[in-house]
C-alpha cells in the first residue's frame, strides 16, 4: 500500500526511512505539539518549501537543466490568489479564480521560455531564465496598482479560513481548533497530495526518459525521444507545481510582496537546499528543506558563539558573524556540488548498497 | 596561388578564402540609434541619450569580453563573472581612500593619476582572484555544463559573502574626482565628462583586444581554439593554459569594468555582480557565445535599448533588453556573430 503511494520509490534507506517517518508525523502533528504561531509559521514553511524545491528537483535533478525562473512562477501563484481575493473580495470564488489564472499564465510562460531557449541550446535556458526572472520580479514591484509594488498586497481569505473563526469551542491544552489550523491542514494535504504525484511522475516512463535525457541527450535523441518537447514538458510541469506551491504560500501568509515570493535569495535558497539535500530524488527536497530551516535558526547562533571565541583575531569574527551564515551554506554547496552530488539522500541509499 | 609569392610564411596558401565578413550587424546599432530618433523627438535630448547609451556600452563591452571568449575557448559558461565586478567597485573605493589626497588635489592630472591606480589595483586583484577561482571551482567541473553552472553560481554566492565580510553589506559611495565629474555641452547636448572618459576607456580595451586577438600570436591560438579547440590541442599547444590566461584576463577585465561601473553608478553595493550579470547575458547571448565583436554590438545595442527604453517608458526598461534579445533570436538563432563550434 504505502510502496504504491510511494509509486514504488522507497527511500531505499533505513535511516533516510526513519527520518521520514519522524517529519511526516511531526509536520502532521504541528498544530498541537507546538501550539505556538511562530513554530506553526515555520512548520508551514517546511511544507511549502518541500513542494517548491521538489517541482525544482524535477527540472534539475531528473532533467538535468537548470532554471532560475523558479521563484518567478512561484510569485505568478501567490499573486494569483493575492490579486484576485483583493479584486473580488474572500470568497472561494475568488481563490479559485486566482488560482486556476496563475497554473495558466505559469504554463503559457513556461512553454514560451522553454520552447524559445531550448530549441536554441540548453544553456540558454539558465540565462535565459535569470534575465526573464529579474525582468518579472521589477515588472511586478512597478505595477503598484495591481500588485501593491514593493509593498506587496494584504487580503483577507474566505471566512473558513480565517484564525478568528473557531470550529471547535473545546480549548484542550491551549489549543485553537481555528481557521488558522484548518489552512495548516489544507496546506498539509495539498503538500502530500502534490508531492506523491511528483513522484508518481518521475517514477512514470516519463520520468525515465527525463533521467535518459539529463544522462545522455543524443543518445536519448537517437533512441527516438524529441528532446525538446520533453524538455519542454518537463519545465511546464515543474513551473505548474511551482505556482502551485506559491497559491499554499498565499494562503498562509495572507500576504504576497515581491520580497516574499519573487526574490533571488530564494531561488538561491531553493538551489542550496536542492543540492545539499540530493537532486534527483525527490526525498531530497524534504531533507534539505528542513537542514535549511534548522541551519537558519542554529547555524546563527553557532557563527555567533564561534565569532565571540575568534574576538581579537582579525577578519575571523567577521568571517563568523552570523550574518554570514549564507556564506557557509554556500561552501557548504559547493563541496556538496564536488564531493555528493547526490546530496544527502544520496549518501545515506549508497550507504544501504 | 602564383601571386602570392611575396606572402610571408604565416599565410599559407592551404588557407580556404576568407568569408565575406558579415557587415548586417554591424549596422544594426546606428539603425537603432535613428530609429529612436522620431521616438524621442528632440535632437540634443537624442543625442545626450545615444552618447550615454554608448558609454554605457563600452562599459558593459568590457566586463562582457572575458566571459564571452571564456565561453567560445573552454564551453565555460561561468556565473560568478559579476563577483570580479563587485570586487573591481569595492577595490576602487579603497583605493581611493587610500589615496584620499589624489582624489581631492586640485590638479587634474593627480586626479586621473588615482582612477588610474584604482583600475590597476582591480585588475590586478581581480585577475590574481580569477586565477584562484579558476583552479578551484572551475577546473574540476571541465565539460560538465551543470555542474558548472552550479559551482560558479555557489561561488558566486560565496564571493559576495566575502566581500561583504571585508566591506561591509551596505552601500559604499564611490563618487569620481572633480576632473570627471560634470559635463560637456556640444551644441545644446550635454556629454557627463565621465561617460566620454568611459568611452575613451572601453575603446582602448575594444582595440588592444582586437591588436591581441588579430596580429599577436597568442590572440591567433586562442581564435583558433575558439573555433576548434581539439585541433588546436592536437598542433601541439596546452589549450588550458591558454584558457587560465584568458580567464584571467577576463576577470581582471571584469575588475576594470567594476570599477568604471561604479564610478558611473557613484556607489557600489555587494549586490552589483548579480545586477550586471544579467545583463552581460543578455549581451554575449545577443552577439553569439564566444564572439568579441559580437559583445560589442550587442552591449552598445542594449546600452542604447536601454538609455531610450529609460526615457520613453522607464518601467519597460529591462524588458527591453529582453525584447532586443528575442528579436535577434528569432532572426539569428545563435547571436548576432554564431560562433562554428558545434
Amino acid at each position: 500500500m504505502i510502496s504504491r503511494l510511494l509509486s514504488h520509490d522507497l527511500p531505499n534507506s533505513r535511516a533516510l526511512a526513519f527520518i521520514l517517518g519522524v517529519l511526516f508525523l511531526a509536520l502532521l502533528f504541528a498544530p498541537f505539539w507546538v501550539p505556538s504561531i511562530k513554530a506553526l509559521n515555520l512548520a508551514a514553511k517546511v511544507l511549502i518549501f518541500i513542494l517548491l524545491v521538489a517541482s525544482f528537483d524535477l527540472l534539475l535533478g531528473y532533467t538535468g537543466i537548470v532554471s532560475f525562473a523558479h521563484t518567478m512562477f512561484f510569485g505568478i501563484g501567490a499573486y494569483g490568489v493575492a490579486i484576485a481575493t483583493n479584486a473580488w473580495g474572500p470568497s472561494w470564488s475568488a481563490v479559485i479564480t486566482g488560482a486556476l489564472a496563475a497554473l495558466g499564465l505559469s504554463a503559457l510562460l513556461a512553454l514560451a521560455i522553454a520552447l524559445f531557449s531550448l530549441r536554441v541550446r540548453a544553456i540558454f535556458f539558465a540565462m535565459i531564465t535569470l534575465a526573464m526572472a529579474a525582468a518579472f520580479q521589477t515588472l511586478a514591484s512597478q505595477l503598484s496598482e495591481i500588485t501593491g509594488g514593493e509593498d506587496g498586497l494584504n487580503f483577507r481569505l474566505p471566512e473558513l479560513l480565517n484564525p478568528s473563526t473557531v470550529w471547535w469551542e473545546g480549548n484542550p491544552f491551549g489549543i485553537n481548533f481555528n481557521g488558522k489550523m484548518l489552512t495548516y491542514y489544507l496546506i498539509f494535504v495539498a503538500v502530500l497530495l502534490l508531492f506523491l504525484a511528483l513522484l508518481r511522475i518521475v517514477n512514470s516512463p516519463f520520468g525515465s526518459v527525463l533521467k535518459a535525457i539529463r544522462e545522455n541527450e543524443f543518445r536519448a535523441e537517437a533512441l527516438g525521444y524529441r528532446v525538446v518537447h520533453f524538455r519542454a514538458l518537463s519545465s511546464v510541469l515543474s513551473a505548474l507545481f511551482a505556482t502551485a506551491a506559491g497559491v499554499l504560500l498565499a494562503l498562509w501568509l495572507r500576504y504576497n510582496g515581491p520580497d516574499t515570493s519573487l526574490s533571488f535569495e530564494i531561488m538561491l535558497d531553493i538551489l542550496l537546499i536542492l543540492v545539499i539535500g540530493g537532486m534527483g530524488s525527490m526525498y531530497g527536497s524534504i531533507i534539505g528543506t528542513v537542514i535549511f530551516i534548522l541551519a537558519q535558526g542554529y547555524l546563527q547562533d553557532l557563527l555567533r558563539m564561534a565569532s565571540g571565541l575568534a574576538k581579537g583575531i582579525p577578519f575571523l569574527p567577521a568571517l563568523l558573524s552570523p550574518d554570514r551564515w549564507l556564506l557557509w551554506l554556500g561552501l557548504m554547496f559547493v563541496l556538496a556540488v564536488y564531493f555528493f552530488p547526490q546530496g544527502i539522500v544520496g549518501r545515506l541509499r549508497d550507504k544501504k548498497q | 596561388m602564383s601571386t602570392s609569392t611575396t606572402a610571408p610564411t604565416a599565410a599559407t596558401p592551404a588557407v580556404p578564402p576568407a568569408p565575406k565578413r558579415d557587415w548586417i550587424p554591424v549596422l544594426l546599432m546606428p539603425a537603432l540609434a535613428l530609429l529612436g530618433l522620431p521616438f524621442i523627438a528632440d535632437v540634443p535630448v537624442w543625442l545626450t541619450l545615444t552618447l550615454a547609451g554608448l558609454a554605457m556600452g563600452m562599459i558593459i563591452f568590457i566586463i562582457a569580453s572575458g566571459l564571452t571568449l571564456v565561453f567560445g575557448l573552454m564551453d565555460v559558461l561561468n556565473f560568478g563573472h559579476g563577483v570580479f565586478i563587485a570586487l573591481g567597485a569595492f577595490v576602487a573605493t579603497t583605493v581611493f581612500a587610500l589615496l584620499g589626497g589624489w582624489v581631492k588635489s586640485p590638479d587634474a592630472l593627480t586626479q586621473l593619476a588615482a582612477v588610474f591606480a584604482a583600475m590597476l589595483a582591480a585588475m590586478l586583484l581581480a585577475g590574481a582572484i580569477g586565477l584562484v577561482f579558476e583552479r578551484l571551482l572551475v577546473r574540476p567541473v571541465y565539460g560538465l555544463h551543470l555542474k558548472q553552472i552550479l559551482i560558479t553560481m555557489g561561488g558566486m554566492i560565496i564571493g559576495e559573502e566575502l566581500i561583504k565580510v571585508f566591506w561591509g553589506a551596505q552601500q559604499v559611495p564611490l563618487e569620481p574626482p572633480m576632473i570627471l565629474r560634470g559635463s560637456l555641452s556640444i551644441g545644446d547636448a550635454g556629454v557627463e565628462t565621465y561617460r566620454i572618459f568611459a568611452t575613451v576607456i572601453g575603446l582602448l580595451v575594444f582595440a588592444s583586444l582586437v591588436w591581441v586577438l588579430s596580429r599577436t600570436k597568442i590572440g591567433l591560438l586562442i581564435r583558433a581554439g575558439v573555433e576548434n579547440g581539439e585541433m588546436v590541442e592536437s598542433l601541439g599547444y596546452r589549450i588550458r593554459r591558454l584558457f587560465v590566461a584568458v580567464f584571467v584576463a577576463g576577470s581582471a577585465l571584469a575588475g576594470l569594468g567594476g570599477v568604471l561601473w561604479g564610478l558611473y553608478q557613484q556607489n557600489v553595493i555587494p549586490q552589483i555582480g548579480s545586477q550586471v550579470n544579467i545583463l552581460i547575458f543578455i549581451v554575449i547571448i545577443i552577439g553569439g557565445l564566444g564572439s568579441i565583436s559580437g559583445a560589442l554590438i550587442g552591449a552598445l545595442l542594449v546600452g542604447l535599448l536601454a538609455n531610450y527604453a529609460g526615457f520613453l517608458a522607464p518601467k519597460a526598461a529591462l524588458f527591453s533588453n529582453i525584447a532586443l534579445m528575442v528579436i535577434i533570436l528569432v532572426w539569428r538563432p545563435g547571436g548576432l556573430y554564431p560562433v562554428a563550434k558545434r
